[in-house]
């Protein structure tokens, strides 16, 4: 036995005789995990998470969060002699002044951009494939925490150098508070320490975005990995995978090594980007002065939405009893959005509901398979796509020529009628899809080989597929639809209640329009042999 | 891991689930990779990924000698990109690939000579069972039971009330956050006779100063010793206009709170409070560049399109004995986003 070897076993008996490590060791490093490209998705998530830690904790060691105003005298040349706040002076300062303080700034910038952009892609993945049906909905709703968690922590982010472009987003959020009926006023005080801006809200959110929210979205991210642990992911649906195993690699070593890879993997490019490209160059903004502004003011993309829906809301505003609503505000800012979120996080206890399908789910379904779904979700995005479209109005104005009034009305219109499009489109695609899995189990693929025909026809030679390929083409679930239960069990007739005609109805537009995959008795006539 | 068996002579798992009219056949046979069949291309990937991690290591060299070596002020141009901060790019680059190399080489090596073997494990039922779950209620009713929550309901409730009135002390603590609001967003410094001065420079304006078709930026006039705060400038400013005096449209009320052609706005948007810096020239359009409310000048700033539902608060101005322009009176209402306490 090495020395080093000693060394390591004793350190390793010290260790277990005092926590029993080994026993979970034992169970757990041998954990089986599926491999498929899109379960990275929400590893890119989770490590720009760890990115955003790491240089953020450097970014605290130089940022001042004090709103006190000083005049300008650093190395930044334009700026000197500008009246502005320690925020936005040493936000510039650590630009210039520390070495590798830039590069920190752009690499925490781009990673926030990664980590909501990974956790929207991840959520699409895990909804298109039906990844949230039970047991898994804790983790759907945790996810939709998440996501709402990061939008906030983004936004109080780069709302933190006290720039002009941040803090017209700061005076935007105020003014949706101060909007809120009854206690709106009083909220926005109490959060601004007195009227906007104060001279303590920097200091203010720059406790919530160091401490609080990431507190709980390390917290949340913990037991979201967690779950998928006990839970054991689920996998995509083939030859070999059932609703009872799990097939796919060991935790050790080929996770370890390429989810640890993967890791360094994503530092490296998010790196990359905060080498090469430049991003909120505050110092080109200028500091905040709430009588300044500057055309194309743009949040960043994840407030997009939340900006387009502001911009197209009709100015609807009731002033009665000596009380004022603003409608304009409250239904883009807080309405909608709250139905959304909402929306989001119940879905898979309405899907449930609807199909009346209690059972626990391990195999993903492909969207083809579940038309209604997709194209529900398609429609979703459709709507977001339109409010983010809408949020860069003017950039889009200028940018290709156009009227600004035409693209909000295109919006205002848009929003409406362009997501019933998409669901309709997107379930013809993926009926279409279905009739194209069906033909090609029954009658084979196409091969690109034409040949003629002695009587001069023309026709392309098609090869079956192998047993694999028809398995995994047939392996999906067709379920029925949920019929109005007129009768009862001694058959005397009985009226449905609203909710079980509601639910019947819903059922029949979700499963009432499937393609019948290929029955045993269609291959049997297949295997008895036509072309 | 009693419960893993390695791939691919396992069938054992077939008739678990009917979805598919077919037998499953099991996973497909296995391939084998050229490293795991000839030692030379094993050979080959381990040297593969052995330079990918030395590489990292140069570039991290590189790393330490751009920090040192490299001036802070240094700036190179590069095409396309433009002029940059020479440390800053270096820095960045070598880490970059540092770390991206770190990852390539793990990547790889798991690729090539780790087991690429699929390994089927069995999935449990999660939900506990009958008897696991009988045991819980079991302890809870005798854990209930020993501390008497039934019999003593006397300490039961005290004790829900005193947790109800404790979680209230933290909304008692937070009441000094910030002052209740008062009249605060109803007033501005803006009062009768106060000179409008220019945004930045603190100049007292005449009207000859302003010529048809320019727009000023206008703060209130301080008295002396007093400086507008950043507060006050979520108020204070306003957008001073000149068009010809025939080209208004006014209520009646507000013919004589033009001077000369010259009309004044508050220049915070009455929808969320962004500053209205935008003036179309040939339209007389006043618009936000936040959410694109427009406002028609000639009219009294009436909203001609966007979100904003009330016009921009008109400051009545004149002029003093010495001809500079002043305000007449305070605003009459209050500027900015709408709240629940305006009234109007």
């Amino acid at each position: 036995m090495t020395t080093g070897k000693r060394i390591g076993g004793s350190v390793a008996n010290f260790v277990d005789e005092r926590t029993g490590a080994g026993r979970a060791l034992k169970k757990n490093l041998g954990k089986v995990f599926p491999d498929h490209w899109s379960f990275m998705l929400g590893e890119v998530a989770m490590y720009s998470f760890v990115i955003l830690l790491l240089s953020g904790t450097f970014l605290t060691f130089f940022f001042v969060p004090s709103q006190e105003e000083i005049i300008y005298q650093g190395n930044y040349a334009p700026l000197s002699g500008l009246s502005m706040s320690q925020a936005y002076a040493s936000t510039v300062d650590m630009s210039f002044d520390v070495r590798g303080g830039m590069l920190m700034r752009q690499v925490h910038h781009w990673s926030a951009l990664i980590f909501l952009a990974a956790m929207v892609v991840h959520m699409m993945r895990v909804f298109f494939t039906g990844a949230y049906r039970k047991p898994r909905e804790f983790n759907w709703i945790i996810g939709v925490g998440l996501l709402t968690l990061g939008i906030v922590e983004g936004f109080l982010g780069y709302s933190l150098p006290d720039d002009l472009l941040s803090g017209t987003g700061i005076r935007i959020a105020e003014a949706i508070i101060q909007a809120v009926p009854l206690v709106g006023t009083y909220v926005a005080f109490f959060l601004f320490g007195g009227g906007f801006p104060g001279t303590i809200f920097i200091s203010r959110i720059y406790t919530i975005h160091v401490l609080l929210v990431p507190g709980i979205i390390l917290a949340l991210i913990t037991a979201h990995v967690l779950l998928v642990w006990f839970q054991k992911h689920t996998q995509y649906p083939g030859p070999g995978r059932t609703e009872k195993n799990v097939v796919g690699f060991p935790l050790l070593p080929v996770y370890m090594a390429k989810a640890g890879g993967f890791f360094f993997i994503v530092f490296g490019i998010t790196t990359f980007l905060g080498a090469v490209a430049s991003i909120n160059p505050i110092w080109l903004y200028g500091p905040y002065n709430p009588s300044q502004i500057s055309a194309g003011s743009q949040p960043d993309w994840y407030m997009g939405w939340l900006d387009g829906l502001v911009r197209m809301a009709p100015n609807w505003e009731t002033h009665a009893f000596g009380h004022t609503v603003s409608w304009n505000i409250l239904i883009p800012g807080l309405i909608v959005p709250g139905i959304m979120f909402t929306g989001l996080a119940l879905w898979p206890f309405i899907e449930s509901w609807v199909t009346g399908d209690k059972r626990e789910h391990h195999l993903l379904e492909r969207p083809r398979n579940a038309p209604t779904r997709t194209a529900v979700g398609a429609m979703a995005l459709t709507f977001t796509m339109v409010t983010l479209i809408n949020g860069g109005n003017d950039l889009l104005a200028i940018t290709f020529d156009l009227s600004i009034n035409q693209i909000m009305w295109f919006s205002r219109i848009g929003v409406f009628v362009l997501p019933p499009i998409a669901y309709f489109v997107t379930k013809r695609i993926c009926l279409g899809l279905q009739h194209k899995d069906r033909d090609t189990v029954l009658h084979g693929r196409e091969s690109g080989r034409l040949v003629m025909l002695p009587s001069g026809e023309f026709i392309e030679v098609h090869e079956p597929i192998d047993q694999y390929a028809r398995y995994s083409l047939t392996n999906h679930e067709q379920p029925e639809v949920v019929e109005l239960q007129l009768e009862d069990a001694h058959g005397v007739a009985r009226p449905g209640s609203v909710k079980e005609k509601i639910r019947a109805r819903l059922s029949r537009g979700m499963y009432g329009e499937q393609v019948q995959k290929p029955t045993e008795k269609d291959l049997l006539e297949l295997e008895d042999g036509h072309h | 891991m009693s419960d893993t068996h390695s791939g691919h002579e396992s069938s054992g798992h077939q008739s678990s689930t009917a979805l598919s009219p077919l037998a499953d056949p099991g996973l497909p046979p296995h391939v084998y990779r050229r490293a795991d069949t000839e030692p030379r291309a094993a050979k080959k990937a381990e040297r593969q990924v052995a330079i990918l991690f030395a590489l990292s290591a140069v570039s991290t060299v590189a790393f330490v000698a751009s920090f040192v070596g490299i001036e802070k002020d240094a700036f190179i141009f590069i095409p396309l990109f433009g002029s940059t901060q020479a440390q800053q790019l270096a820095l960045g680059m070598t880490l970059a690939l540092s770390l991206f190399l770190i990852g390539a080489g793990a990547v790889h090596w798991a690729k090539t000579l780790m087991p690429d073997h699929e390994v089927i494990q069995d999935r449990h039922e999660l939900r506990s069972s009958d008897e696991d779950r009988q045991g819980v209620i079991e302890v809870f009713r005798e854990g209930a039971e020993a501390a008497g929550l039934g019999r003593r309901s006397l300490i039961k409730r005290t004790l829900l009330g005193s947790m109800g009135l404790v979680t209230l002390t933290p909304i008692l603590l937070l009441r000094d956050l910030g002052p209740l609001p008062g009249k605060q967003l109803e007033t501005t410094n803006w009062e009768a006779g106060r000179r409008l001065v220019t945004d930045p420079d603190g100049k007292p304006l005449k009207a000859s100063d302003i010529q048809v078709g320019a727009v000023a930026h206008i703060l209130p006039e301080m008295p002396e010793g007093s400086e507008l705060t950043l507060n006050d400038m979520v108020k204070d400013p306003v957008i001073l206009v000149r068009l010809r005096p025939e080209d208004f449209n006014l209520p009646a009320d507000r013919k004589d709170w033009v001077h000369e052609g010259i009309i004044a706005f508050s220049k915070i948007c009455s929808h969320m409070g962004c500053a209205v810096g935008l003036y179309e020239q040939q339209t007389h359009h006043l618009l936000c560049p936040c959410h694109q409310s427009t406002f028609d000048v000639e009219t009294g700033a009436q909203v001609i399109f966007g979100p904003a539902a009330r016009p921009l608060p008109q400051l009545a101005i004149t002029v003093d004995s010495e001809g500079y322009l002043i305000a007449k009176q305070g605003f009459t209402e209050p500027v900015g986003p709408s709240f629940w306490e305006r009234s109007s």
